[in-house]
This record gives structure tokens, C-alpha cells and sequence, in this order.
């Protein structure tokens, strides 16, 4: 009994476990203290859609071998670019949706030079990919900074009306703000289901399905699970993981658009900073570890995570009304699971 | 004595070796530069500056300084620094609560941090040892984590589990510590260990030069009548700083300017000047050789009998008891506690600085700390003005440092990883100067 | 006069999970002895010293039997650190020393001279002790004087020749304190031959002081040059204890490799005279830069239809050629494949060019040990020759029924012992996954299958099964294969001719029936010196 239990365990894996049970515990919490359910669920469901991409993005990085990205925020940036030279230049008409559609499109060139200049660093750093990854993002979030104030932006919606520079948060009312979560929208008993949002999170994962069993996805795979077995198959290693960068900054820049969409708004200057985390911990929290990742991976740690988030919310204020108890859980959890992932590393080779 | 001091210049200053060095000490180089730049353009007045820049030294140097261990025991930059940060702000909450102000009270701060910290390293210690070749990104994971936790405790089990009724700390409904704490109310430590005795700068830098010319002199006879004469260029580099220490010092002295008047902490110097000698003592001991050899090599060690987790564990603890004093000594000088954000900075700054220095993730010395300390806070004090000046906007100079120590640490982490996986086993060396 | 011995090993034992290793060696070393200790790779040289260094290897796998004697004492050495204490030292073969450390460093690493402070004092720690680096300097002074070394202590380790820190390792040993017996392993490998000569007038001082040498070797004219006394190990048994005059080269090449041999390949494939035959690789001054594996520059012809055996001691350069073909590691020269110049240093031309490779290394490079069965045998082919695609409008995907179809039936036909297709690979035991390894390679139709070490790890009754299997691909299929292995017995129950490498160069080729004496003769690089020619 107990060598099932423990088998069982070992296929599930330890966080996704903990965390299940915790989202369980969190949930008949919030049944007893009668909170609203369809609140609940809209939220949940939003969030989920809101996180997924940005998740998502993990995947291939860690397919290719380079790691869960932490330089996500080199992507966030593209997007962020894309998202406001879309509104700058007022590709905003409804067929455009709004913005939505030439935001991802003009963020897509920046995303590409940029994995691709960030592979060809990983590929000389190898094995050192995680903390530097983080640096580089660190680094180019607050270099950007600079950029916001000197990039010539003109947009009165979007610069400060006095002094200089984009504003710190910019509302996308009149632009794309909430036009996937808003189309083909409908209610269940009073719950919102945002359609077009997870009808776009559910196709990127599928293109992404589509893409890993092409041939050129299966090399990407095998590159990262077996360098040297990749290398005796006449598969170019580096190769990959530029692609599996690439990849990753690409749907990081997407995942921004849809977040900022989703959100209403667009946050420039050091919020991108810690994007990375939360996006690396759903993934872990889904199951996958340093090495490994599947799309299913993304989708489950992002509804656990975000779910946990969302339903404790209203339950922890029920408990202790003063504080955001719900966004330090955030940091708890999400940097635990970071750190035992960091312990299954093993030993650097 | 000519031809001897031809001879070493031949062996030691050839253009290749001051290749090597300009090469070597690239980044402080380039920071100098930046630095003189900056306050060129900042037009801020000098004795501001001096005044500012001694005060940003004393204060954040000790913390600078908690680096060095660790990277000597080959664990890298602690970014656990800030955890030892936490236990400090710990104990000087405990202080705090108990209303105990003035150098009883900082020196309590400092026995109540030193357990905590321990523990703290202790756990800190081996989680690292857990995450071997991963170190730092867990040291700086851990701090994340450590920080949800600390907001955690403070937030919510203050006034709840940890039942603690006091008005200055607590929040008005009776649960969380408030987010600022103004530390010179209700026993003042502000400034409890930097107003013990005060004297003015250049008196004690003339004074400093005049005892180190004096004891160089005398070593340079003791050491001569033994057999290995020391570098002769070494010791007439070492007077020359000397000397003009003692002519800037005089000249300041003489002239009419403010910058005369700027006064030096003494105890927090002393304090800061023994940390180094701490630094650079533990290495003539048994337990600072096996320090550099887990460094240099853990395989080797382990075959050799040391224990090697152990001993990781002893640099990580005693880095994190001095990253618990260095943040105390920090609250002191800035006489008011942001519970939740004075400590979340500390790691990334006091890496950066250490960085501008010229150290790496493998070496680290004293000197390094000092340097970009200076560098660092001179970059701090001056960007937002320099940056109005030449940009039209202060904003810009602010971005710009944040970019530099963000910047600086990753180009440091990139450089070494790159040596590591391009070298192999060629390792930079991991000595204390001095 | 008769000395007393320092070392002796009586009726040892050792079996690795029910596997006997090593079966009733004894073995004596005396006070200013120096004692060789022969044998091939995995005759259980390794094992024996793992005994007498108390290595955890041994303790975690329950143990051995038998006693060790240090001066007739019976000693229980349970750490390398007892083995120390009792003053056994060990000269490593990749060397223990830390470049950045000066050579008195090196020497005291964890040994440190100390004297008491204020603080160590007060603490009562001897960690907080100040090292005295003057105490410690005249000791390593002390050491190099030793060994004739002039030398200045404090340099640092770092970009000393090779010779050099042999020495410095040497030092190091003599320097603890009682030391009795030193084991040398392989010492000689990595040196130049004018330093290699240094270092065994420095062993003859060190043992005319006294201590006991066991020098562990496979070059033969070096043992008769230094030792008093040869043991010889083959197959985890004691061969042979003989003392120098008494021996020869070829004698203790003929002991070294000797045993009996049973040829699998009745057929005589090579009977036909080779020169008319049909050339399926030519190899022309093949030079490959492969980290512990170099080659050095061969010339070779490989026949159609023939299983061409490649052996050799490890290090030597074997594993090389099969890598360098191949292209996963950079190489140089010129290789025909059907008198077609094949491209170097591109693996995927060579798989496309018709040759399939199973690695040396299973579990690192021939598998993808966190997938299917089905997968890893078809996914080489899949990225080479755009098999197992099928087209679903734009996109191209696999097709996971013709993979499996395909998996099933090299299952069966290989008789890969499996749950089903869909295994993890992990979960194999070793033979099933080299079986694995092999119906990879077949999925890409080779020409010319090459296949390095196929029997590495896997237990006697798989090891048959492999070779049959490859027999059987040779003879049913006409496949020409070019099988590299360090164990003989196994080249010479299946191949046709035999190559055996030696410092990276050819040193001879063989018939499997050639005779004991001039396979060891080989392997040990003595041929060529001896007989002044090449074999065949």
C-alpha cells in the first residue's frame, strides 16, 4: 500500500501534489465561508487565460535545453514595443481588433532578433543559463526604463501630459483593452467565460502541439532531452536552442499582449521586472522540472496557481482583512517551488 | 638598488602584465570614468558630495564586505545576504519593542541578530549545499522566498499568533507591523554606533598616513635584515598613496573650503576596519586554507578529508552574521526602518558595488569592496543631477544606475560562465589582498 | 637478508551484485620492493586497489572477502582516509592538485602545519589555528629534495609541465608522515618518454629508501625496466606472480591476454584473399581530436561483407575511429565510403551516406532514456530521412502508427524484451537496450554499421545474444560491420580481422586465431619494437 502511494506520488510529483491539495483546502475554505461562487469562476477562468501564454512560453525553452526562461521580460519587452506602436501609429480599427491583432504582428520582428541575439549568448554560457537568464532580464527591464522616456512617442494617451516619456500605466479603453476577454463572451448561472481568451490560449497550445511533432519540433525536443544523442543523430544543437529561444521570446510576447488586453492596461518601466516568476513557477507547479516540459504541464500549473491565488483572495481577507495575505502566498509559494525544482538540478553537469 | 628595481619592473611591469591588468581591472577602470563624468556634469559642490559619498561608505561597506567569505569558498555572489538583512531587522524590531536606545541598544541588536542569523545561514547553508554548481540563483531564490515568509511573520503573526501589543510598532487594529518605523522614537538608535565620536575627515586621513609611512619604514628594516627583501616598487607605490594622502589631506586642511569640516565616524570605521582584517586573518588560518580549497577545487578537498558541506556551511553562516550587523549598522545611519523594503535592495546593490570594484564570482577582496563602494554611491549621489543636466531629466540618471547595477551583475555572471564553459579549468585565483 | 613485507593481500574476493570480479588474489609487496601489477582494462586491477584503498564503492556493495596485512598486522581499511593514516599513498593518474595553489599548498592540502593563536586558544578549535607557512615550506622542501626536484616551493601549480606535477604529486605522498607503501596508477600514461624515465629513476630512489611501490602498468618493457616482481590479473584471477629475471615481454604479453577463445564466425569470410575484394570504407591518415581517445593518424581498409574487429587498451585511441567517422569529434583526413569521399565533421552526411553508428556510450548518447521504445528507434531516421512523416494539410507530423508498426516489428524480430513499444528506455535492462541501440541504426538501412563496445555492462547471457545479432546482420544481410572492443575474446569470436590500436597509430592487424602472444604484444605497443614489422 504505501509502495503504491509512494509510486503514485513519484508520478504526479511532490509540488503538483501539495498543490492540488492546497487548492482543494483553499476551495472547501471558500464554500464554507459562502463565498461567491461565479466571482470565483470568472476569475479564475480570466486569470487563467490572462497567466496561460506567458506559461506557455516556458515550454519551448525548456524543450530545447536552455532552462525555464527567466529572461522572459526580454520578450515582455518585445510585446510591450509591439503593443505600443500599435496604438502610436492607430492601427486600432475594429477589423484590426483594436490594435490586438497589429500589436502582435509588430511585436513579432522585434521578439525574433531578439531570442535569436539571447540564443547565441545561452549558447556560450551553457549551464549557467538560469541566473544569468535572470540578470539579463533584470537588466534590460530597467534599461528600457531609459527607453520609455527617450523612445519619440506622441500618442497623447500614451505619454505624460507634462514632462517627458511614456506613462507608467496606460489604459487600453479605447484601444484593445478586453477584446479577447469580451469576445463572444457569455454567462453561466452569472459566471463570465471569457470565449475568445481561452479560445486564443487553447489554440496557441495547440499550434505549439502541432509544432512538436514536426520534424523540426521532435529536433528541438531531443536536443534538450539528450545533447550528445541529438549530436549523433546529425541534429545541430545550438541550432535548436536559438529556436527554442526564439520560440519562447515570441510567446512571451504574445503572452504580454494577451496579459496587457486582458488587464486593460499597459505597465511600462519595472513591472515586467519579476514577470519571469510566476510564469516559471505554474509551469513547475504543473510538473514540469529544469529539464522536462509539456504543454499540459503549462496548462495545469497555470490553473493551479492562478486558481489558488484567486480563491484564497477572498477567503484570506475573510480571515485577516488588513494586508494582501493572497499576493504574500504568491511569493511563498511560487519561490518554494522554484527552489525545489533548483534542488532536483543536481550537480551542474 | 637601481638595477634591482630595473630587474623587477622587467619581471613584474612588462607590457603584457600591464596588459593583463588594464584587462583585468576593465570595469572599475571604465567606472572611474563614468564616476568623474558624472560628478563633472552633476556640478553638485564638493563638500556635498564628500559628505554624501562618506556617509553612503560607512553605511553600506560592512554589508559589501559580508561577500567576500563566500565567493573565497567558491559559493559565488550570496545573494542570502538579504536573509541575513532580515534577521537584523528582526532583532532590531525585538530592540525596538523593548525601548532600549543608544549603544546598549544597537549593541543588543547585534547579540539578538547573531542567532537568528546563524540559524538563518545554517538553513540557507544547506539548501545551497543542496543545489550544488546552482548556488547563487538559489541564494537569490531563497531571498525571495525568505521575503514571503518575513512578510508573512510580520504581517500576520504579529498581533495574532505572536501576541505583541505595542502602539509605535504594531498597526493601529492591532495585527502586522507598521510599514515604516521611525527608529530615534521610543530609544533612539538612530545613529547609535556613528555619533559615538566624530572627527573630522582629513584630520584623520593626514594623521593615518603619517602612522602607515612611519610603520612602512620601520617594517621595510625589520624585513631587510631578514632573507626575503620585499619588492622594493611595492613599497614605493605603497608610500606614494601615502604621501599623497598626506598632501591632499594637508592642502584640504589649509584651504578655506567646507570640505574641511566633513566628519568621520570613527567607531563605525573601526568597526568596518576590522571586518576587513577579519577578512584577510581568517585566511592565515586552518580553517581559511580549507575555505580556499573547497573553493578551488571540492573534489580535491573531499578526497583530502576536509568536509567540504561543512565548511560551505560555515562561510554561508558567517557571510549571513555579518550581512545581519552590516544591515543594523545600515538602520542606524538612516534612522528609519521601511520594514518591508529596506532589505529587498540590499543584495543587488552591495553586489553591484562589489562588481564595480573589479571583483568577479570567483575573486573578491577587500580593496575590490572599498572601490565600488566609492564608485557605486558616487554613480548613486550623482546620476539623477548629471542626468538633468545633460538629458533635461533627473528621471534618466535614475534609470541609468538601476541599469547599472543590474547591468553590472549580469555581464559579471555572463563572463563567468562564459570562462567556465569555455576554459574549463581555468580558474581565477580567489585571494584576499593584503 | 630477508625483508619484511609490507603489503600483503591474501585470498581476496569480490563479486559486484552476485558478479564475481575478482576471485582469491594474494598479492605481497616487500619494504623497498617495487611489484607490478599487470593486467588489461577490467582484469581487476581497479577493484583490487579500490579494496586496499577502502573506497566506498566497496563497502556500499557489501564488502569483500579476505585479509589485508600491513607489516603482518591485519589492518581493516574502511575510508581512504584509514588507508592514508596507515601510510598507503596513492599517485593518482589525472592528477589531484589545484593549479591555483603553490606547490607547498598542493603538498599540505588538508595537512596543514599550524600553530596555536589567541583565538584557536580560547575557542580550543584547531580550525582557528595560523598556518605556518615557514614550517610547511621547509617541509615540501624537504619532499622535492627528495625526489631531485629544484623546484622552488612556492610556485604556483598552474602551467607546470605535466612531469612536473607528477612529481609534485609524488611529494605529496612522501610528505605524510609514515608513509609505507605507494601505489602508482598508470603513472607513466600521460608522460613524454624522457619524463617517464625521470619518474621511474625517481620511484627506484624511493624504494631503495624503503618504501614498498606497487606499480600498476600495461606498458610491458616499462615493468621489466622497473620492477622487481610481476603479478599478472586477467579476468579477476591471479594469472601469474614472476619474478623479473625470470620473464620476458613476450611471456608476460602471452600470460596478460592468453585464454581461451571460441570462434562464433566459422564461416572464414576472409578466406578469399583480401586484395580482390570490394572496398566499403577506405581510410586514409584519419587523425581525430577525441579528449582521452586521440587518433593519430591511420590508414585503413574495410571490406564488404567483413566484421572488422577494432581493439586496444583504453585510452589508446580506439574508441577514436568509430567517433571521428561519425563526426562527433573534429577530425582530419580523407574517408572513402564506396570510393565516395565522405565529408568529415558532419553527421548527418554520414548517417546519410549509409552508415549507422551504435556509441560507446548507451545511456549518454545512444538513448533518450525518458522515451518510448518506438520513439528512439525511429526518430534518427525521422530527422535523416524525413521518415515517419505524414502530411496533414500544411503541416507535416509524425506518424505515430507507422512508428509503432515499425517498432513492433524490429521488437520481434530483434527479441527486445519489453512490456510493449511504449516502455521508457530507462527501464531496460541493459542488453534489451542496446538491442534498442541497434534497431536504431538499422532503421536507417546502413551500409556500414559501425559498433563501439556493444557488450559494455550488460551480463554474460545478453552478451551472446548481442553478438549473435550482429552475426547474424552480417551473414543474413551482407552488412559490413566495424565492431570496436576492449574486450579480445569478444573480437575474436566474431570478426574476421582484427585491428589493434595503439597509441592512437595502427599497430598491427590480426587473424581472431592469431596466436596470445602477439595480440598482448600488441595491446601493449610492443609489436612493432619487437618484431620490427606490422602484423598480416
Amino acid at each position: 500500500m504505501a509502495d503504491t502511494v509512494r509510486t503514485y506520488t513519484r508520478k504526479i510529483g511532490l509540488p503538483r501534489l501539495i498543490i492540488s491539495a492546497l487548492f482543494i483546502a483553499v476551495c472547501i475554505a471558500a464554500v464554507i465561508m459562502k463565498q461567491d461562487f461565479r466571482l470565483l469562476v470568472s476569475d479564475v477562468l480570466r486569470r487563467f487565460g490572462m497567466f496561460g501564454i506567458l506559461a506557455l512560453a516556458m515550454i519551448p525553452a525548456i524543450q530545447s535545453g536552455t532552462g525555464p526562461n527567466f529572461a522572459l521580460p526580454i520578450g515582455v519587452i518585445c510585446g510591450l514595443l509591439g503593443g505600443l506602436i500599435a496604438i502610436e501609429l492607430k492601427l486600432t480599427s475594429a477589423i484590426l481588433g483594436y490594435g490586438f491583432i497589429p500589436a502582435i504582428l509588430i511585436s513579432l520582428p522585434f521578439a525574433i532578433l531578439a531570442g535569436y541575439i539571447y540564443g547565441r549568448l545561452l549558447n556560450k554560457i551553457k549551464g549557467s543559463e538560469m541566473l544569468v537568464a535572470t540578470y539579463t532580464g533584470f537588466s534590460i527591464v530597467s534599461f528600457m526604463q531609459i527607453g520609455w522616456v527617450m523612445l519619440p512617442f506622441k500618442h497623447p494617451e500614451m505619454i505624460w501630459p507634462i514632462g517627458k516619456g511614456l506613462r507608467v500605466t496606460i489604459a487600453l479603453d479605447s484601444t484593445y483593452g478586453k477584446v479577447l476577454n469580451n469576445l463572444w463572451a457569455f454567462k453561466i448561472k452569472g459566471a463570465n467565460i471569457p470565449t475568445g481568451l481561452l479560445l486564443f490560449f487553447f489554440g496557441s497550445c495547440f499550434l505549439l502541439w502541432v509544432f512538436s511533432r514536426s520534424k523540426t519540433g521532435i529536433a528541438l525536443n531531443i536536443s534538450g532531452d539528450n545533447p550528445k544523442f541529438a549530436a549523433a543523430s546529425g541534429i545541430d544543437v545550438d541550432k535548436n536552442r536559438i529556436l527554442g529561444m526564439v520560440l519562447s521570446t515570441v510567446i512571451a510576447a504574445v503572452g504580454i499582449i494577451v496579459y496587457s488586453q486582458s488587464y486593460g492596461y499597459i505597465q511600462l518601466y519595472m513591472d515586467p521586472l519579476y514577470m519571469a516568476f510566476p510564469a516559471v513557477a505554474a509551469v513547475l507547479i504543473g510538473g514540469a522540472s529544469t529539464k522536462k516540459a509539456k504543454i499540459s504541464h503549462a496548462i495545469i500549473g497555470v490553473f493551479l496557481f492562478q486558481g489558488i491565488l484567486v480563491v484564497a483572495l477572498p477567503v484570506a481577507n475573510d480571515m485577516i482583512p488588513e494586508g494582501n495575505l493572497s499576493e504574500v502566498l504568491r511569493m511563498i509559494v511560487q519561490n518554494a517551488i522554484i527552489l525545489y525544482a533548483l534542488t532536483k538540478v543536481g550537480g551542474g553537469d | 638598488m637601481l638595477n634591482n628595481i630595473k630587474q623587477e619592473v622587467k619581471k613584474y611591469y612588462s607590457p603584457s602584465t600591464i596588459k593583463r591588468f588594464m584587462v583585468d581591472s576593465s570595469v572599475p577602470l571604465l567606472f572611474i570614468v563614468v564616476c568623474l563624468l558624472g560628478v563633472y556634469y552633476s556640478k553638485l559642490p564638493a563638500v556635498f558630495i564628500v559628505d554624501t559619498l562618506l556617509e553612503r561608505i560607512t553605511r553600506n561597506l560592512f554589508l559589501v564586505l559580508a561577500l567576500i567569505i563566500p565567493v573565497i569558498a567558491g559559493l559565488g555572489l550570496n545573494f542570502g545576504i538579504v536573509i541575513g538583512a532580515m534577521a537584523g531587522q528582526f532583532a532590531i524590531l525585538m530592540v525596538k519593542h523593548f525601548g532600549i536606545g543608544g549603544f546598549p541598544g544597537f549593541m543588543l541588536c547585534i547579540a539578538i541578530s547573531t542567532p537568528i542569523a546563524m540559524l538563518f545561514g545554517l538553513m540557507t547553508a544547506r539548501l545551497m549545499n543542496k543545489t550544488k554548481g546552482q548556488e547563487m540563483i538559489s541564494s537569490m531564490i531563497a531571498g525571495f522566498f525568505a521575503n514571503g515568509v518575513y512578510q508573512f511573520i510580520l504581517l500576520f503573526l504579529v498581533g495574532t499568533l505572536i501576541p505583541i501589543k505595542n502602539d509605535i510598532l504594531v498597526l493601529a487594529n492591532g495585527v502586522g507591523v507598521r510599514n515604516t518605523i521611525d527608529l530615534s522614537r521610543n530609544g533612539n538608535l538612530t545613529y547609535s554606533l556613528d555619533n559615538l565620536l566624530k572627527l573630522p575627515l582629513f584630520q584623520v586621513l593626514a594623521a593615518a598616513a603619517v602612522i602607515a609611512l612611519l610603520a612602512m619604514v620601520a617594517d621595510y628594516h625589520i624585513k631587510k635584515r631578514g632573507k626575503k627583501a620585499s619588492s622594493i616598487i611595492q613599497y614605493g607605490f605603497k608610500a606614494l598613496v601615502c604621501l599623497a594622502v598626506l598632501v591632499t589631506s594637508i592642502a584640504v586642511l589649509t584651504s578655506k573650503s567646507p570640505v574641511r569640516n566633513v566628519k568621520l565616524p570613527i567607531v563605525t570605521t573601526m568597526v568596518i576596519a576590522g571586518l576587513c582584517i577579519f577578512n584577510s586573518i581568517i585566511l592565515k588560518t586552518k580553517l581559511g586554507q580549507d575555505l580556499r580549497t573547497v573553493g578551488q577545487d571540492m573534489h580535491i578537498a573531499k578526497i583530502s578529508g576536509i568536509n567540504v558541506d561543512r565548511t560551505r556551511e560555515i562561510a554561508i553562516i558567517i557571510s549571513t552574521i555579518f550581512a545581519a550587523w552590516g544591515q543594523i549598522i545600515f538602520m542606524q545611519n538612516i534612522g528609519t526602518l521601511a520594514t518591508y523594503g529596506s532589505h529587498v535592495q540590499i543584495a543587488t546593490f552591495s553586489i553591484a558595488a562589489i562588481l564595480l570594484g573589479g571583483a568577479s564570482v570567483s575573486r573578491a577582496t577587500n580593496g575590490q569592496a572599498i572601490l565600488g563602494v566609492i564608485l557605486f554611491h558616487t554613480l548613486f549621489i550623482v546620476s539623477p543631477k548629471a542626468g538633468n543636466n545633460i538629458f533635461g531629466e533627473a528621471q534618466i540618471g535614475e534609470f541609468f544606475r538601476a541599469f547599472v547595477a543590474y547591468g553590472v551583475i549580469g555581464v559579471a555572471l555572463g563572463l563567468h560562465a562564459w570562462r567556465k564553459t569555455m576554459g574549463g579549468r581555468k580558474k581565477k585565483t580567489t585571494v584576499v589582498s593584503e | 637478508m630477508k625483508k619484511e613485507a609490507v603489503l600483503q593481500m591474501k585470498n581476496i574476493e569480490k563479486a559486484y551484485y552476485g558478479n564475481k570480479v575478482l576471485k582469491n588474489i594474494s598479492l605481497s609487496v616487500k619494504a623497498g620492493e617495487i611489484h607490478a601489477l599487470l593486467g588489461e582494462n577490467g582484469a581487476g586491477k581497479s577493484t583490487l586497489m579500490n579494496i586496499l584503498f577502502g573506497m566506498p564503492v566497496i563497502h556500499s556493495t557489501g564488502g569483500f572477502s579476505g585479509e589485508v596485512r600491513l607489516n603482518d598486522e591485519i589492518v581493516e581499511i574502511k575510508s581512504p582516509f584509514d588507508a592514508m593514516k596507515l601510510g598507503i599513498g596513492m599517485v593518482h593518474q589525472e592528477f589531484m592538485l589545484i593549479p591555483d595553489f603553490t606547490i607547498t599548498e598542493n603538498i599540505k592540502v588538508n595537512r596543514e602545519t599550524t600553530t596555536p593563536n589567541f583565538i584557536s586558544r580560547t575557542f580550543k578549535s584547531k580550525r582557528l589555528e595560523t598556518l605556518d607557512h615557514r614550517a610547511m615550506d621547509s617541509d615540501a622542501r624537504k619532499a622535492l629534495d627528495t625526489l631531485g626536484m629544484g623546484i622552488d616551493e612556492w610556485t604556483k601549480v598552474a602551467g607546470l609541465p605535466i612531469g612536473y606535477m607528477q612529481f609534485i604529486e609524488i611529494a605529496r605522498e612522501i610528505d605524510k608522515s609514515g608513509i609505507k607503501l605507494l601505489v602508482f596508477d598508470e603513472p607513466t600514461a600521460v608522460l613524454t618518454e624522457g619524463e617517464a624515465d625521470n619518474l621511474i629513476a625517481a620511484i627506484k630512489g624511493l624504494a631503495a629508501k624503503g618504501i614498498g611501490i606497487l606499480f600498476i602498468t600495461h606498458r610491458l618493457e616499462e615493468v621489466l625496466q622497473a620492477a622487481d616482481n610481476i603479478t599478472i590479473l586477467r579476468d579477476g584471477e591471479l594469472v601469474a606472480t614472476r619474478k623479473k629475471k625470470e620473464t620476458s615481454v613476450i611471456e608476460l604479453a602471452e600470460l596478460m591476454v592468453g585464454r581461451k577463445i571460441q570462434i562464433l564466425n566459422k564461416s572464414g569470410a576472409n578466406n578469399g584473399g583480401t586484395d580482390q575484394r570490394e572496398k566499403a570504407i577506405e581510410i586514409k591518415n584519419l587523425e581525430v581530436k577525441m579528449p582521452g581517445e586521440a587518433v593519430k593518424g591511420i590508414d585503413l581498409d574495410v571490406y564488404k561483407g567483413e566484421i572488422l574487429g577494432i581493439g586496444g587498451l583504453a585510452g589508446q585511441g580506439k574508441i577514436g575511429i568509430a567517433n571521428g567517422i561519425m563526426g562527433l569529434y573534429e577530425s582530419t583526413g580523407e574517408v572513402l565510403i564506396n570510393g565516395q569521399n565522405l565529408v568529415l565533421n558532419d553527421t548527418k552526411g554520414s548517417l546519410r551516406a549509409g552508415i549507422a553508428f551504435v556509441s560507446e556510450d548507451r545511456r549518454g548518447v545512444g538513448l533518450l532514456l525518458d522515451a518510448s521504445i518506438e520513439y528512439n528507434i525511429a526518430v534518427t531516421t525521422l530527422q535523416v530521412k524525413n521518415k515517419f512523416l505524414k502530411r496533414y494539410g500544411f503541416f507535416k507530423q509524425i506518424d505515430g502508427r507507422g512508428v509503432r508498426q515499425h517498432a513492433q516489428q524490429l521488437i520481434k524480430d530483434l527479441d527486445i524484451r519489453c512490456s510493449g513499444s511504449q516502455q521508457l528506455t530507462r527501464q531496460l535492462s541493459g542488453g534489451n537496450q542496446q538491442k534498442v541501440c541497434i534497431a536504431r541504426a538499422l532503421t536507417l538501412e546502413p551500409n556500414v554499421l559501425l559498433v563501439s563496445e556493444p557488450t559494455r555492462g550488460i551480463d554474460i547471457g545478453a552478451k551472446k545474444l548481442v553478438l549473435d545479432l550482429l552475426l547474424k546482420l552480417n551473414k543474413e544481410l551482407g552488412m559490413t560491420i566495424i565492431m570496436t572492443s576492449s574486450e579480445l575474446v569478444e573480437l575474436r569470436s566474431i570478426c574476421d580481422r582484427i585491428v589493434i590500436i595503439s597509441d592512437g597509430g595502427i599497430e598491427g592487424i590480426l587473424p581472431p586465431e592469431a596466436e596470445d602472444r602477439e595480440f598482448g604484444l600488441m595491446m601493449a605497443g610492443e609489436y612493432k619494437k619487437l618484431l620490427g614489422k606490422e602484423g598480416m
